[in-house]
This record gives C-alpha cells, structure tokens and sequence, in this order.
C-alpha cells in the first residue's frame, strides 16, 4: 500500500522518465559484459548478456514512445552483435549452428531478437535460401503477441530483412526465391504487425481510450513502413500490385474493423504506390472504400486519391487517355455514391464534401465535360433530396465549395448556366447562405465582366438568384435586414441588368421581358432597384432600334417595335409607381417621354407626360419634391419637340398652373420664371415672346409679393435673391431676342433691385450682394464686346 | 477492495471437437502434481538453462580400508579411445567416466601394487561386474540385476606389482546408468582381494552405460483439444509423440477461444520418477525445461508456432519400470500464465529415446 501511495506521487511522465532511465542503464550494464564477450568471442557469454540486455525490452510499464527509445539503444548494440555474428561465420561456425544456438534462449523477445539478428547474417552469407530464413521469422515472431513488443520485433525484422529480400535484381534472388516469396514475407509482416496495431485499442481500460489511441498513432509509421517496402520491390510490377498486393493488403485494412488503422492504411496505399497503379486498379482501391468501417474518415482518403490522380494528369497530360480507358470518373462517382450509401452515419457534411472533391477532380481532369460536371451535381442533389434547407454551417459551406468550384475554374457563368442542376443544390442553401452564393455569382460575372446574351441564359440565371430577386420563405422579416446589405444586394442585381447584351433587338426585348418576369416578383421594395436599370437598358434598346429605323409598327406579331418597347416601358414604371416610388416613377416616365419624344411618338410621349403629371397630382406631396419634379417636368417638356399645339399646350397650362400653385411663394417665383422657358423654343419649337414677359411678370409679381410678406411677418424685407434671379432670366430673354423683353424693362428693374438694396429694410446677404455684382459686371461686360449684343445692351445703363 | 473471484479449483472438463482427443486443462492451485507451479509461479525461465542439480544424499560407498597395504588399480583396456559421459556427481562436479554400450565387452586389466616393503596375503583375487539398482529411501540396499565373476587369482601372497587382466565378454548391461533423485542405477567393476584376518581389499571402478534405441517405426503426432468452458479453448499439436535426446520439438498452439487475459505461455518439459511399487511408490517430479513460446495476450484464430530444441537440457531416454523398481518418465507441459497469475496447464507424455 505505501508503495503505491508513494508511486502515486509521481505524474506518469516522471514514472515513465525512471522506468525508461532504470532499463537504460540495465541494458548499458548488460551490453558492457556483452561487449566483453564479443571481445573474448566467447559466443556462449555473447549470447547470455545480449539475451539479458534483450530481457528489458520484456517491460510492459514503457510508453510507446519511450519504449521506442530503449529499442533504438538495443538496436545500436544489436549491430555490434551482427558483426560479430558474420565474423562468427567467417570463423567456421555454421550460420545454421548459430542460428539454432540462440534460439536456446529461454525467453520468447530476446530469443527472436537474437534470432532475427542471426537470420541477416544467414540470408547474408547465403548458407541458406533467404525465403527459408525470412519464412521462418515472420513465422516464429507470432510467438509475440503484445502489441507494443510485437510491433516493435516486427518492425525490427522488417527493418534488418529490408535489403535482403529476394526481390528482382537482388544478391537473394534466384535461389534465395522470389519476388513472390519476398511479397509474401512482407504481406505476412504487414498483415501481423497491422493485427497487433488494432489489438492495442482494445486492451487496457475504457477510460484510457483517447490516450491509447493517441499512443496508436505514434506507432502507425511502424505499420506503414511494410507497405513502403512493398512499394519499393523492383518486382512488383502494375500486374504483381493488381494481382496480389492491393488484394490482400485491402482485405487486411478492411478485415481489421479499425477506424484508426483504416484510415491511416488507405491513405498509406494512396500515398506510396505509383499513380499509375491507383489508376490501373481504381475499381478495387474504390471498391474498398464502401466497406470501410462507417466512422472512417473516408472523404479525406478519397479526395486525395483523387487529389494525387488530378496532380498526376496535370504533370503528364498525355495520361489522360489512360484515365478515359479506365473510365477513372464513373468509378469515382460510383463509389462516391456507395461510400455514402455504406454510411448512412456519414454526417452531411461528409457527403457533401465527398461531392466536392469529385468536382475538383471533374475540373482538373475533364476540364471540358460539362456532362460530368453536371452529374456530380445531381448526384449531390440526389443525396439532398428530402432534406429541404440545409441547416449544418459545415455541410453548407462545402454546399458553396461546390457551387463555387466551377465558377472559379471557369470564369464564366454562362457554363455554369448550362448546369441543370446547378439550380437545384443552391436550392438546398439555407437563406442567408444562398443570398451569400447569389453575390457570388453576380461578384463573378461583374468581375469576369461576362455577358449575357441568351434569353434562356437569363431566364436560368435569375432562377439562381431567385433568393435575391424574390422574397422567399426562408428570409428573416423585412424589418430585420439591414437596410444597408439589401441596398448593396439590390445594387448588385442592378449591376447585373447592364451585363445582358445583346445585339439582336429581339432577342435583347426577349431578355428584358424574362428578366422583368423575375423582377416583379421581388415585391415593392425590390423594384426600386430592380426596375430602374431594367427601364434605362429598355431604353438603350429604343435608341438602338431608333438607330436601325424600324419601321414604327411591328410587322408580325414576334418582333419587337418601338410601340413595344414603350408598352413594356410604361408597364414597368406603372409597376414602379404601384410600389409607391412616385418620384422616382415619375422621373422614369419623364425619361419615357423624352424617349418617345426623340422617337417621334407624340401620343405615346403624351401619354407619358399625363403619367408623370398624375403622379405629381397625387402622390408627390413633399414641397420640396414637389419643386424638384415640376422643374424635371418644366425641364423635359420644354426640350421635347414632338408635340402638336394642343397637346403642348394642354401641358405648358398644366406646368404653369402647377407652378404657380407651389406652397412657398420663392419657389412659386422660381417655377413660374422657369416656365418662361416653355414659350421660348429655339429651332423649331414654339417662340411666344409675349407669354414668356408675361410668365417673367407674373414672377416678379410673386417676388414682390414674398418680399412684403417677408417684411409683414418679420419686420425686414427677404434678401433680393429672386429679382436678381428673375432678372437674370430677363437677360437671358433679352440676349434670345425676345421682342418683348426691352431694354427699358431690364432697366427698370435693375433700378428696382439697386434701390431696393440699399433701402434699409431690406436684409443685406453678402451672397446677394455678390449675384447682384457678378450680373452687373456681366451687362457691363456685354455692353463693351462691340458686337450686336454690345449694341443691344447700349440702351441699359448701369451705375 | 475486493480480490477477484478465482474459479473453483475443480477440474475443468472440455468440449471435444474434431478428430483431435479430449483432454483437460488444469488449474495450477490444484495439481497432484507437485511444487513446480507453488514455487515458480513468478520465477523467470532462466535465459539459457543450465544444468539441473540433482538433488542427493551423502552417501560414502568407498569404506576406506585402514591403511591398505597395496593400491588397487582398475584400467580399462581401451580407455584411451573410449567414449566418455559426463556424469554429474552428488556434490555437483561433473567427472567424466567411461561409456559402454549394452553389449560391448568389459576388458581390462587389474593392477595390485602392495606398499614399498609390505606384502599382501590373500584368499584369492576377484573381479565383479555389478549392475545395481540403489533406492535411496530404502537405506543401503542394492539391488543387483547383473552379476558377473572373474577369479583373478588363486590364494597366495603378492610381493611385488602384479596385473591381472580380464574381460567380461559382451555383457547383456540392458539398463542404463542413471543418476536420479531417489534412485540411481549404476554399473561397476569391483575387485576383491579375500584376507583371512584383516578385512578384505575391495576397489570399484564405476562406468557409465547408454542403450541405442532404433527409430520408432509408429510416432504420431500429439494433438489435442483443450479447455474451460467459456473461458479458454485452445488447440496444441506436437508434431511427434517420441523424440530422441537432441530432438526438436515441433507444433503450434491453435487459440479457438479467448476471454481470459493471458500473460504469456511456455512449454516445460518434466521428469516424473517413480520408485517403489505398491502403496510405497515415490514420484519425484522436476522441471528441466522452461521455454517461453508466448507473450502478451493472443486472441481467437491466432496460432503459435512451437520449436524446442531438446539438446541443451540434461534428459535421459524413458525408462519404464526397471527391474520393477523405478520409471523414469517425460512430460510436455503446457502452461499458460493469465494476468493475475493463475496458471493453466496440460501435461502430456513424451517417449525420450537414445539415437544412436
């Protein structure tokens, strides 16, 4: 009991640095008489102390680790003993006295160390066929079946037979045996050794699980240096690896039922074998992969096989003929498709992630078949059928891997269009994730700057981006997204409209219907974004069919015509202005109009101004926006041309009154003094002296009037900004030529505002004062150019 | 803290499957046989055996005569290329005798050398040849089983050194010599000179004998299924069932059923003698061989391999009943060592044989 208290004091790593220390210094005891011995060649002592230094590595309290170090002090010594076991033999002793001679060792570890020791040297001095020897003690070390012990004699025996097997072009072929015999040894080994590995994770307590299996893991190269071996016998050619090798190595790795040993052993067989060989016997390395133990991480094993195979295509082109031989894809998919089938456990993640590694071999090695593409897509979708979104953060990243691989490779969305089931496995994103996915692809087209010319293409497309183009169920409320990101998103797609191009007006009207079919979809918030662009690249398409001179009316039912386009035109800010975005409706129309305007189509430009007016009577209610959408109104009326007397009539009224009926009498002012514009259009238009002075009258009226309420209310007349303002208009009237702007009116004026100026109860504003000077400078400046203006200001006199 | 629940002691029978006989495997904390598990339970198979004691009793045959007048010599005519035998004494020295085989002619000669100025008086010199079988329990008593008598002299005086030679032609030495625990058997020349008053002149030479056995025509293998129910089954075969003293033995050891923790497994090889007969039988039992052949815990469907060279051990052929007073006999034992140190084992009978 106190012994064991006192033991407990030590942590296990202490424990382990005296275990390991006491046994060291043991074995440096017994290794000085056996040096003795070897001296003396007293072979009977030699073995007696190599036997007792051989004894420590009995010690079951080492740690795998730390016995590792006590083998490779004895594995020194046992060199010692090797030379003296040939110079033994150059002595006269029989290598077959000796090697029986030891095996008199009563205790099984040393006698095989011993034993194994000898048979180098016997191999060696080819007293005897070398597959005798090697058979002999791959067979005798079954007598070790401790794990740790075992593994380490094993590992030992391969690592002293290494350079003697019998393998083609050795000293040891021939009658020393085979190539075959020599597999067969390090199958045995492999076979046994693999045995000893598993049998470890089951011995012991329950508790020290993780720690065994940590200590496993140290040992795994132990394990794996016998398929390294394998991998690098001459003899083993493609037919050797594909008869016998691979089979009986993969019956071991799946026979042994370990998850630890199965993952670490295919990934071995991957790693060490030529890639001509994986290529070869794809069916059976596959073939394996099913029967795996279901917690075996095998998409990892999988995707780098599929990984080094890709690599191997990418430095040697010309194998790919190889890889079409042996069909590598459809047997990758099968399998793909039967791992997953053999673990139903395999987490989403794990399936998913399986997809994306065939798809990243698809783009590396078939570059250029869609089809294949296509199909791991499918496959994928496939295995999420039923399972609606995908919830799992991991398997929805490997869902963008995989969605976003083929964008990368190509650069082009236009390919991935021609993906059916491109479409379907972005179904399975969750919301947000698929918004995410949906940036991406548009972030691709921007940036690959990618045009979009076909109607089913963009019918295609806005499927895929149907997360952002339409509500769906699985977004958050409205109220909850940040009006920022939806602005950012919403301005992508925006962007997006400009990138469908096409050249042919009706396949590009075709384009635009489909994309506006998706865009109404998307709800009154979106269509503020949405439509916008969607209207001016309908517009783009009237100039372009204006330049191409269409005749005005469609001739069949399918082409497109000017009438159309406006149609589809009128629709879509009627949408808009349903939404209700008046003021931007509103712009749109005038946009229309000016288009239709250009386009000579007074009705239906007619049509687009009562729109714009509509919407001013009833939805634009802000002064400010009222202000704003009068003078675009005011602005676009005046530059279209096309209307007849009454019509334009009917609008210069309509555009007056609302001028004079603005809330605040400055803005009235300004409105009314704008309309003036109408009544005065240059080349063509309508030149109506009289109703611009009377417009220009009425607003110094109105001037007038909000100077006197300005002084009424705060005791102060405003600041003169308006009648500078209107006599600037007066100015520019006048310089038009207008008959009825005079030069004497103009004088009146300017008097008007000096006197005004200096009058005290006017409030004096530097910015006025400047306006005021900056005109004055300009009649002053006109009057001494010397031309005709010259001479039409002469009459104005200025102080 | 409780100890483990150790299995009742009984003897636990077996399943018996196949060609292979039935058979049983003993618990060590029951054995009519004897201290080896007591006393090595934990002992280490040494690493390379050496030779056993036997173990003895001081016995002095040579009574010393009080001041002999004369040295006695016994000298076998071929003693220079005769074969000799290492024969372990009882204090433990190793002295080399001469070997004879069973039907070889005894030749020599006797060498009477009386004492510088001394005479010997005799009533006759004789030579014997003894064959004798010597129980050490039974105090004293020899058994002779051969007896032969050469008359070397008639009475009369001896003067000077004299030699007499002789020879026992071809004698039948059926037995061997054998130097055991309670018994030994041995064979001797002994020359008597016959004194009327003083008491007789008696020298003995010993000499060791071997009898060649010819190869056994019938020698199957040992084969046998093994084990406690539900616990351990486990299948051995020894490719031979009689070996000669610098044999191999050779087999495996088939796991069929594990659920016991098991340490490790050597394979023994014990010498049971019996002396007496009847209700006064004796049966000495000792380990010469200890050989581990496995370590660490094996599990179902492995198989061990068996090779034990038989020539580093000090063993004699079988000897079955000898002159109705002892047998000498080998056994295979095969033990398995669990993780708190139980033992399992099944002892089988090997046939040891001289060959020539």
């Amino acid at each position: 009991m106190q012994a064991a208290e006192h033991d407990a004091v030590f942590t296990s790593a202490e424990e382990q640095e005296k275990w390991l220390a006491d046994a060291m210094a043991l074995v440096q005891h017994h290794a000085f008489y056996m040096h003795r011995a070897l001296d003396a060649n007293n072979i009977r002592d030699v073995l007696k102390f190599s036997a007792q230094m051989l004894s420590e590595l009995r010690t079951s309290k080492l740690s795998p680790q730390k016995y590792y170090e006590l083998y490779m002090r004895t594995f020194d010594e046992l060199r010692q003993l090797e030379v003296f076991f040939r110079e033994e033999g150059k002595r006269g002793r029989l290598n077959a006295d000796i090697y029986e001679l030891v095996q008199h060792a009563g205790n099984i570890l040393p006698r095989l160390y011993l034993l194994c020791t000898v048979g180098s040297v016997y191999i060696k001095s080819k007293e005897a066929p070398a597959k005798d020897v090697l058979k002999d003690l791959v067979e005798m070390s079954r007598g070790v079946q401790h794990p740790i012990r075992g593994l380490f004699l094993r590992s030992y025996l391969s690592q002293i037979s290494r350079d003697k097997l019998p393998d083609i072009g050795s000293p040891y072929e021939g009658e020393g045996g085979s190539v075959m015999d020599a597999v067969e040894f390090v199958l045995q080994n492999f076979t046994e050794m693999n045995k000893l590995w598993v049998r470890m994770q089951h011995q012991g307590l329950v508790r020290d699980k993780e720690k065994r299996e940590k200590e496993r893991s140290e040992l795994r190269d132990l394990v794996g240096k016998n398929l390294h071996v394998l991998s690098q016998l001459e003899g083993v050619d493609l037919e050797m690896y594909r008869e016998v090798v691979l089979p009986r190595v993969l019956e071991q790795v799946v026979n042994c039922k370990d998850e630890l040993a199965q993952y670490y052993l295919m990934d071995c067989i991957i790693q060490v074998f030529p890639d001509d060989f994986h290529l070869q016997t794809l069916e059976t390395l596959l073939g394996a992969c099913p029967q795996l133990q279901p917690t075996v991480d095998i998409k990892t094993v999988m995707s780098q096989l599929m990984e080094r195979l890709s690599k191997y295509v990418a430095a040697s082109p010309d194998v790919l003929q190889e890889f079409l031989q042996v069909e590598a894809f459809s047997k990758f998919s099968h399998s793909v498709v039967e791992v997953i089938d053999a673990q139903p456990d395999m987490p989403l993640v794990g399936a998913v992630s399986l997809h994306v590694s065939l798809l990243t071999f698809v783009l590396r090695v078939h570059a250029d078949r869609l089809d294949y593409i296509d199909q791991v897509l499918g496959a994928c979708v496939k295995k999420l059928e039923g399972k609606g979104k995908v919830k799992d953060s991991k398997a929805t990243k490997q869902l963008v891997a995989l969605l976003s691989a083929p964008l990368e490779k190509y650069k082009d969305v236009v390919v991935v269009l021609k993906l059916s089931n491109y479409a379907r496995v972005m179904e399975h994103l969750d919301y947000e994730t698929n918004k995410v996915m949906t940036v991406v692809l548009i972030q691709s087209i921007l940036s690959n700057s990618t045009m979009i010319s076909a109607p089913d293409k963009v019918d295609a497309l806005f499927e895929l981006l149907k997360e952002l183009i339409q509500d769906s169920e699985g977004q958050p409320l409205l109220d909850m997204v940040d009006e920022e990101d939806f602005q950012e998103e919403q301005n992508l797609v925006a962007r997006l409209v400009h990138m469908l191009v096409n050249d042919d007006p009706e396949q590009m009207f075709l384009i635009l219907t489909t994309a506006r079919k998706h865009f109404v979809q998307g709800g009154p918030r979106r269509l503020q974004y949405t439509l916008p662009p969607l209207i001016f690249t309908a517009l783009k398409l009237v100039h372009s069919l204006q330049a191409q001179d269409l005749p005005e009316e469609g001739e069949g039912s399918g082409s497109v015509s000017l009438k159309k386009v406006f149609q589809f035109l009128h629709q879509m800010v009627e949408a808009l202005a349903m939404v209700p975005a008046a003021e931007l409706s509103l712009r749109l129309y005038l946009q229309c109009a000016e288009a239709a305007g250009d386009c000579g189509l007074e009705p239906v430009a007619y049509e687009f101004f009562t729109q714009a007016f509509v919407l001013y009577e009833e939805e634009v209610s802000d002064s400010k926006a009222q202000v704003t959408a009068l003078q675009l109104i005011i602005g676009t009326l005046q530059r279209t041309r096309v209307f007849g007397v009454e019509n334009r009539d009917t609008l210069t009224h309509k555009a007056t009154g609302y001028s004079a009926k603005l809330l605040k009498k400055p803005d009235q002012c300004r409105a009314v003094y704008i309309c003036s514009h109408l009544f005065w259009v240059e080349d063509g238009g309508t030149i109506d002296g009289e109703r611009v002075l009377l417009c220009l009258k009425r607003a110094l009226r109105i001037a007038h009037a909000a100077q006197q309420m300005s002084s009424a209310t705060r005791g102060t007349s405003g600041p003169m900004t308006l009648f500078v303002e209107i006599l600037n208009k007066y100015l520019y009237h006048f310089e038009k030529g207008n008959p009825q702007v005079t030069s004497s009116v103009i004088q009146g004026l300017l008097e008007l505002i000096v006197t005004d100026m200096q009058s005290e109860a006017t409030t004096h504003d530097l910015e006025v004062d400047a306006f005021l000077a900056s005109t004055v400078r300009y009649i002053q400046f006109q009057k001494q150019k010397g031309d005709s203006i010259a001479e039409q200001y002469a009459s104005i006199e200025v102080q | 803290m409780c100890c483990p629940e150790v299995p009742p002691p009984e003897m636990l029978t077996l399943r018996s499957r196949g060609s292979a006989r039935k058979g049983e495997l003993r618990r060590g904390t029951h054995a009519d046989d004897d201290d080896s598990f007591g006393m090595s339970g934990r002992a280490k198979p040494s690493n390379f055996p050496s030779r056993t004691t036997t173990r003895g009793r001081e016995k002095n045959f040579l009574v010393g005569a009080f001041g002999p007048p004369c040295k006695v010599g016994i000298e076998f005519s071929d003693a220079e290329t005769r074969k000799q035998a290492s024969v372990k004494k009882e204090n433990g020295q190793v002295v080399m005798v001469p070997l004879f085989l069973g039907q070889d002619s005894v030749a020599g000669e006797v060498r009477i050398e009386p004492l510088p100025g001394k005479k010997v008086e005799h009533l006759g010199v004789k030579i014997e040849l003894l064959g004798q079988i010597e129980l050490y329990f039974d105090r004293g008593s020899f058994y002779d089983f051969t007896s032969l008598v050469r008359e070397l002299d008639v009475p009369g005086e001896i003067l000077e050194c004299k030699t007499y030679p002789f020879e026992f032609s071809t004698v039948e030495m059926q037995y061997e010599s054998y130097n055991g625990v309670n018994v030994r058997l041995r064979y001797v020349l002994k020359v008597t000179i016959s004194r009327s008053y003083a008491t007789n002149i008696v020298e003995y030479r010993d000499f060791w004998v071997h009898n060649y056995s010819p190869q056994p025509e019938i020698n199957n293998s040992i084969k046998m299924e093994v084990g406690i129910e539900d616990c351990l089954h486990i299948e051995f075969e020894y490719s031979k069932s009689k070996y000669h003293l610098k044999d191999v033995i050779v087999g495996k050891i088939y796991f069929l059923l594990v659920r016991i923790k098991i340490k490790h497994m050597e394979l023994e090889v014990r010498r049971r003698e019996s002396t007496g007969s009847g209700p006064n039988t004796y049966n000495e039992s000792e380990t010469l061989a200890k050989y581990e052949i496995m370590d660490g815990a094996p599990v179902r469907g492995e198989s061990i391999p068996i090779r034990l060279f038989l020539s580093p051990y000090d063993l004699t052929p079988t000897y079955r009943n000898i002159n109705n007073k002892f047998s000498v006999k080998y056994y295979l034992n095969l033990v398995l060592v669990d993780e708190e140190d139980r033992r399992y084992f099944k002892q089988q009978e090997i046939t040891m044989y001289r060959l020539e």
